[in-house]
């Protein structure tokens, strides 16, 4: 199962990395991975996806925890939330195709962000499900380049992580 | 106000956080730390000769006191050459700090003359790190540092410190934190109320209990409250190799050690256990044998620090983290409360199925291994012959092999941080170094060091170390010409052929080798002259004694689990027979 798991640390030099060798020492997956500064710039706030049974994930989190920079850890599978993905995709573009395109965008709620006489750069927020979908519905048309944030998000309502 | 500069600061931390001693060796980015801890008195430095020794004397400090081994090396290969000791302190969660030098800031990244990422190196077989990279960071750091490696489930700590951050001109205020604050660290330690109350109830509910132990327990300090537990009950209980001492080895109530060289009646008893009281341990693959079948019947109740360990291996029923001593004594307290006790009549029962079991395959029942006479000396009898001479009150510290196999069977240590080997890693070349991190801390204890002609080549060189500083270690080396635990693992798996586990006469001769670096050597070769040359081994008080003692090259190590496939109670007993 898919899992999403919420990381309060310390925005230290080298804190990133233990994350990150952390999965790759014992054998763990990282699906997509995102991180970044918060309001405090002291602490980073770090969200990954991964995959695997719940006897798996358990140790994760507890060797996520364990680690001296992590503050705090939270799945947020377990509990209702919010999960946003960022995609940006330049495709080619010609006169004929535009209309097309842009119909589509219109339909997930995307926009153009930028456009050439040959491409259009297309940006689109939602889950990930919703990114995939998109992709899918634009199969005919011919993908330069894309980029992906990975997924982040917070809990609903109240539930916050903090010091 | 007085100023201090990097180098004098990393010193004068150091002396505050309590280090009285620091194994080390010198190199072009240590160097202004070696000059600061040339002009004090404070901290002592202890020149090895290689800095895997540096970092194993460290290691055997720690064990045998339960102090922060301190180590300080250069940058480079300084760093890599301390490598495998810091992964083997890391194994089996020794408290260290190592202090490695590092090149200037403004050359990091740059592939400068003796350059290496220590911190990125050491990543994944250290607790924590840091990279120093302001003089004023340097006081709190090392604050922090021992912090976090004797606290919690204990491991070594890095401290990387550029070289320019030393340097004499710059100099600063000195500052030691009063109060060690992390926000993002904070260990268990009280065991949660209501699971300790499962415990009881479970432990007490049982038929066939059993209680196994590990280094948690000696790490911990919880040999006093495991020991009172054990007799409270009167529980059957077997360590693992690193829980060796944590409860009496000569008590009745102790089945030996188990796992894959354990013993038949502490094996069999873990198999047919309905409840096992686990503390400290952490269900290695060297215990559990194959883990699915890993004792079937057994509801397991696990008591340790790491969170991490728990249902690591094996789905634990009734977890309780914190540490081992404050949670053994919150259930005496409770037990001693309730008045409540096993089923006696079950417990008695229980008792005699294990007693059987001993009389039937025991080691220490009768010898299960052929005699020794003349020019046969089995490696067991050495140890018997150690154990007499030393009355079993030594510091005994070993290499890996079947030396290390025989001397946890054989030595049988009524002490906690006795026993001092490298359990989790297995590191060949631990034994000489660690034995002089021992031999420092107790200038007239009685240190041993068990080990083969194969592993004390390893970290040879320390012989020049115990001369410098007068450690008076004795060596006592089962040579059977063989990396004899390899060949064990080819006679068993590989119909005897023998690939690169022997030496085709190309040993030193280690009398002359020990005397070359002014040491006492003695070759024993007869059965017969055995005790009395351990005993006059162990007389010659403030020498090192080298005892090259050429022992039966054919031994195996046995009981030994049955693998892969086996379960707790699938053992060879011999080469021929098996449980
Ligand atoms: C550094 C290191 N390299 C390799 C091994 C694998 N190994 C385990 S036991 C052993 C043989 C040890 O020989 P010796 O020290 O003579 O002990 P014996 O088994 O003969 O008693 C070897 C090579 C190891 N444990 N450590
Ligand atoms: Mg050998």
């Amino acid at each position: 199962m898919r899992h999403i798991l919420s990381v309060l640390m310390e925005n230290e030099p080298g804190a990133l990395s233990r994350v990150v060798g952390l999965f790759s020492q014992r054998g763990y997956n990282i699906d997509t991975l995102n991180v970044a500064p918060t309001d405090d710039l002291t602490l980073s706030r770090l969200t990954l996806t991964t995959h695997g049974s719940d006897q798996v994930i358990e140790q994760i989190t507890k060797h996520l925890n364990k680690l001296i920079d992590v503050i705090k850890v939270v799945d947020l599978i377990e509990g209702s939330h919010i999960e946003r993905e960022l995609m940006l995709v330049k495709v080619k573009a010609n006169e004929a195709q535009r209309a097309e395109i842009n119909h589509c965008i219109d339909i997930f709620r995307g926009q153009v962000v930028d456009v050439n006489v040959n491409a259009y750069t297309l940006q689109l927020v939602g889950s990930s499900d919703k990114l995939d979908a998109f992709l899918e519905a634009i199969n005919y048309a011919d993908i330069l380049e894309l980029v992906r944030s990975g997924v982040s998000g917070l809990a609903r309502g109240e539930k916050i992580l903090k010091v | 106000m007085e100023l201090f500069s990097g180098g004098e600061i990393v010193v004068r931390a150091l002396k505050d956080v309590g280090v009285k001693h620091i194994w080390g060796y010198p190199g072009g980015a240590a160097l202004h730390i070696y000059d600061a801890l040339f002009q004090q008195e404070d901290v002592q430095h202890i020149l090895v000769r290689h800095e895997q020794g540096a970092v194993h004397a460290a290691d055997g400090y720690s064990r045998a006191t339960g102090d922060v081994g301190t180590v300080l090396v250069t940058s480079g290969p300084g760093a890599t050459n301390a490598i495998t000791g810091i992964a083997t302190a890391y194994m089996d969660s020794i408290p260290m700090v190592v202090i490695s030098g590092q090149v200037p800031r403004d050359k990091i990244g740059g592939d400068a003359f003796q350059e290496t990422d220590m911190v990125g190196i050491s990543r994944p077989i250290v607790k924590h790190s840091f990279l120093v990279m302001d003089a004023s960071e340097i006081a709190g750091v090392i604050a922090k540092a021992f912090y976090i490696a004797r606290t919690g489930r204990p491991g070594p700590v890095i401290v990387d410190i550029p070289k320019d951050v030393t340097a004499p001109h710059h100099r600063i205020p000195y500052e030691y934190p009063e109060k060690i604050k992390i926000r993002s660290y904070h260990p268990t330690t009280k065991g949660h109320g209501g699971q300790v109350k499962r415990a009881i109830k479970t432990l007490l509910a049982a038929k066939r209990p059993i209680i196994y132990s590990g280094g948690g327990v000696v790490l911990g300090d919880a040999s006093p409250q495991l020991t009172e537990l054990t007799r409270l009950l009167n529980i059957p209980i077997t360590n693992t190799l690193m829980g060796l001492g944590a409860f009496p080895g000569t008590d009745p109530q102790f089945l030996g050690m188990l796992g894959m060289h354990g013993t038949v009646e502490a094996n069999n008893a873990m198999h047919e256990a309905d409840v096992i009281l686990a503390v400290g341990a952490r269900f290695d693959d060297r215990v559990t044998n194959t883990p699915s079948k890993f004792c079937p019947s057994a509801k397991i109740i696990h008591i340790d620090v790491d969170p991490t360990s728990i249902s690591k291996i094996v789905t634990i029923d009734v977890p309780i983290v914190g540490d081992c001593g404050t949670i053994l004594q919150q259930m005496i307290d409770q037990i001693n409360d309730n008045k409540e006790i096993l089923d006696q009549e079950a417990l008695s029962q229980w008792w005699m199925q294990i007693n059987e079991w001993r009389e039937q395959y025991g080691i220490y029942t009768q010898p299960r291994h052929e005699p020794s006479a003349g020019d046969v000396i089995k490696p067991q009898d050495v140890i018997r012959s150690l154990y007499k001479v030393t009355g079993g009150d030594a510091w005994v510290t070993s290499d890996v092999g079947q030396h290390q196999m025989f001397a946890a069977q054989y030595y049988l240590f009524d002490k906690p941080r006795r026993w001092i080997n490298s359990g989790g890693l297995g590191t060949m070349g631990f034994g000489l170094p660690a034995a002089m991190g021992v031999q420092l801390a107790y200038p007239s204890g009685i240190v041993a060091c068990v080990t083969g002609e194969g592993s004390i080549q390893m970290c040879i060189q320390e012989l020049s170390t115990c001369l410098q500083y007068g450690f008076p270690i004795k060596i006592i080396s089962l040579n059977n010409q063989a990396l004899g635990m390899v060949r064990q693992w080819q006679d068993m798996q590989y119909s005897g052929r023998y690939s690169s586990s022997l030496y085709e006469d190309s040993l030193p001769d280690f009398v002359k080798l020990t005397e070359a670096y002014g040491h006492v050597g003695m070759r024993v070769s007869n059965f017969d002259e055995l005790d009395d040359k351990m005993s006059e081994c162990f007389s010659l008080k403030d020498r090192l004694v080298f005892m090259d003692i050429n022992v039966d090259r054919s031994e195996h190590v046995y009981p030994m689990h049955i693998a892969p496939n086996g379960s707790m109670r699938d053992m060879w007993l011999s080469k021929k027979e098996r449980t």
